[in-house]
């Protein structure tokens, strides 16, 4: 893998020196891995397809790292022009008013055209601000999903539910038939982010913080997400679900190895799994509850945005602009689709996946974006939320202590509301 | 010895025993010992000259140190949007907001635990071992070798290494304990994660005080060590009046490295044994920082942990030289 990356690399000197009226921007990501050598091959791409610009792309370490990382250089004037920012710290770019340039700014000033409706729903609105304008660009997108051991099921008699009744039901047969019916990776957004969006729940006021900073406060003790934890706590102690911290792989390798029936995981971890798994698999939408009205709308994006860092020429922000309309591009995302396991953000890249064959081959690529594509409603958007990192810290904290027997699910979500409510009010005064 | 050098004169013979400890301080104390040593202390030409061979020691002190800490403390009194756009005084606010927090209080609590038990194990189990090595004869130092390698191990490897012991899947260890009827599960129970984090930092620093306390071992006197054992025949008699007394210096030392090394060194191992994610997990108060400040962003909170934890360290310092190397005998 090194040798691949440093050949990248070297490429990509040459490709930026052999263009020497070409203008330099950069990258900074939290990429590793694979899907750091994904970005490196765009890169490439981009550099090869024109010769106006050269993109170097930057490695950071993780989404936090990188975050941390671009904060620091702007502060010093040295930011990149284009910044990788993840899902939970957006509200902190967003709101540092002066430290982004608009996405969609950014497109028409570069004289290219841009349509909102061209990206699938429940990419549109989670980087945008509240009138719907889009700050960040929506790059790698992902949407919780379950992914289904078909032997359990075969074993047990049982069908893949739709709803939380219907593995309620099935549950006691798959625990007969030898199996953990249930694990998942990441309570914080797969249980409660995503809870409020899928069953179409509001999870704080301001609209869930996207209309204003000031006086936003969480709604975590609505009945319904209480109700959520303490099936989840019976479940646990029936021996219907299994918790092993908040780890997200020591909860995935249940499934992998073929002990667990069903693990909410990511759209995201499909090429991974592919590998890993030592069963067939398939996979579903995320339940919801039948109970809960209006519930079964669209969950909204995980993952990360570009974001156009200010304080640059214009002729620098006309290439990230370029880059940003190559990447949108249906070849590029359908590319990075396939590479990735990522879901595609617009429309046509869905499109030509479907008509290249991909998800008659591949049908669990397509049940992320199929779910990110169902009817919205009005709080399954996303939320704009301020040191969220740090609420989602509370929120593992507390988790983690009705699991272990230490609480109770009506004291933690008391705590989580308290100690998150003080955090908007902090971040209030920062932003203000 | 006629270089400037001599401005921190070296103990000479059986009269210096002071200066090996504050030679410094000589400089001034030293006057009434007599007109010979001051006849032998060189004079710098110009009195501008000792500071321009200091400057550079002092500047990266300044950048890297002094620095720093000033922008620590004053930032401990903003509270301030991460980009640094805006800035508001809030005055104590933060440090209030942080000593109120029970939260916090409770990292604080745990941090002392941790530090004293991985203090106390690492400096009596790294003295116990140093004891029976220096008394093996036969291929000592194959012995010492074998105990001295862990302290290669970064301590992110160290970390990598316990978690793979204490893996909830695979790791050997809790195998072993599930034989005595104990379920280990790191990350998931406080008590469990608290027990491993303290066994691997503790497994991580045996070999660094295995060291010293060996060399200081070699250094006591065979002398001193046979007229002993004519006196008194229980060996274990003469390793309390005899031989740790005289390995307090060494013992000293190594007591403060191993409470910096808690405090502070463990964050690796932390960070890795509770894989990025603390949630209901045990962490130290640097770990704290490091969450709130780079993690959650939060500037003037994080810098209000770390005035904390310097007041902390600084108060530890005065304590440990006051009132501990008092009882210390240095030669």
């Amino acid at each position: 893998m090194f040798k691949k990356i440093s050949l990248t690399a070297i490429t990509l000197a040459f490709s930026a020196t052999s263009s020497l009226a070409a203008t330099n921007i950069t990258w900074w990501h939290g990429m590793a891995g694979r899907n750091g050598e994904v970005i490196n091959e765009i890169s490439q791409k981009f550099n090869e397809a024109q010769s106006a610009c050269a993109l170097t792309p930057v490695s950071k370490g993780t989404y936090e790292e990188a975050l941390a990382s671009g904060i620091a250089a702007f502060r010093s004037g040295e930011q990149p022009n284009i910044l990788q920012v993840f899902d939970a710290g957006a509200a902190t770019i967003i709101n540092a008013k002066g430290a982004v340039v608009p996405a969609e700014d950014l497109i028409i000033k570069a004289g290219h055209s841009f349509d909102r409706n061209a990206f699938i729903d429940g990419v549109r609105y989670f980087y945008a601000d509240s009138e719907g304008k889009f700050v960040g660009m929506p790059f790698n997108s992902s949407a919780p999903i379950m992914y289904i051991n078909d032997e359990a099921l075969k074993k047990a008699g049982v069908e893949a539910p739709k709803t939380w009744e219907e593995f309620e039901a099935a549950a006691p047969k798959l625990k007969a038939a030898g199996y953990i019916p249930l694990v998942q990776s990441q309570l914080t957004w797969q249980f409660t982010e995503n809870f409020f969006s899928r069953n179409n729940i509001q999870f704080a006021t301001n609209n869930n913080g996207y209309d204003s900073v000031a006086d936003t406060k969480l709604k975590v003790t609505d009945p319904n997400l209480v109700m959520m934890f303490d099936k989840l706590k019976a479940w646990k102690d029936e021996g219907y679900f299994a918790f092993y911290g908040a780890g997200w792989n020591d909860n995935q390798k249940v499934f992998e190895e073929g002990k667990a029936a069903f693990w909410i995981g990511s759209s995201g971890s499909f090429g991974g799994l592919q590998k890993t798994a030592q069963m067939p698999f398939s996979a579903t939408f995320l339940p919801y509850w039948n109970a809960i009205e209006g519930a079964g709308t669209n969950s909204f994006i995980g993952g990360a945005a570009l974001f156009a860092m200010s304080g640059k020429s214009d002729e620098e922000n006309k290439c990230v602009a370029d880059f940003f309309q190559f990447l949108t591009s249906p070849e590029i995302q359908y590319f990075y689709h396939k590479a990735t396991g990522y879901v595609a953000i617009t429309k046509a890249a869905y499109e030509l996946a479907q008509k290249d064959g991909y998800y008659k081959e591949k049908p669990v690529a397509e049940v992320g974006i199929k779910q990110l594509m169902l009817p919205a409603g009005d709080w399954s958007k996303g939320y704009r939320l301020g040191f969220y990192p740090q609420i989602r810290e509370i929120m593992e904290r507390e988790y983690g202590r009705i699991f272990s027997g230490e609480t109770t699910v009506k004291d933690a979500f008391d705590t989580i509301e308290k100690e998150g409510n003080d955090l908007l009010a902090r971040f209030a005064k920062t932003a203000g | 010895m006629t270089s400037g050098t001599e401005l921190l004169p070296a103990p000479r013979g059986g009269t210096g025993t002071d200066g090996r400890r504050f030679g410094a301080l000589r400089l001034f104390g030293g006057k009434a010992k007599g007109s010979e040593e001051a006849a032998k202390r060189v004079q710098f030409s110009s009195p501008y000259l000792p500071y321009l061979f200091l400057a550079p020691q002092l500047a990266i002190i300044f950048v890297f140190f002094y620095w720093p800490s000033i922008q620590a403390i004053q930032s401990s009194f903003y509270l301030e949007d991460p980009f640094g756009f805006g800035s508001t005084f809030v005055g104590m606010t933060n440090y209030t907001d942080v000593l109120k927090s029970g939260e916090y209080l409770g990292i604080a609590r745990f941090t002392a635990i941790f530090t004293t038990l991985v203090t106390f194990f690492a400096l009596s189990i790294g003295l116990l071992l140093a004891v029976k090595a220096d008394g093996v004869i036969r291929g000592n130092a194959t012995y010492k070798t074998l105990l001295i390698w862990v302290y290669a191990i970064a301590p992110p490897v160290a970390g990598l290494i316990g978690m793979m012991f204490f893996d909830q899947h695979i790791g050997p260890i809790v195998e072993l304990a599930r034989w005595f009827g104990w379920d280990i599960k790191v990350g998931l129970n406080y008590f469990d994660t608290a027990f491993s984090m303290i066994v691997v930092s503790v497994w991580k620093q045996i070999p660094y005080n295995f060291i010293f306390f060996l060399s200081g071992l070699q250094g006591i006197p065979v002398a001193v060590r046979e007229a002993a054992a004519m006196d008194c025949r229980s060996g274990f008699r003469r390793f309390w009046t005899v031989i740790l007394p005289l390995l307090a210096p060494t013992a000293f030392f190594l007591l403060i490295i191993n409470v910096t090394y808690a405090l502070f060194d463990t964050f690796g191992v932390i960070d890795v044994m509770v894989k990025d994610k603390a949630a209901n997990n045990p962490i130290t108060l640097v770990y704290k920082v490091y969450m709130d400040g780079f993690r959650g962003n939060d500037l003037g909170g994080s810098s209000a942990q770390s005035v904390i934890l310097m007041l902390i360290v600084f108060v530890l310092t005065i304590f440990q030289f006051r009132f501990i190397e008092r009882r210390v005998h240095y030669n």
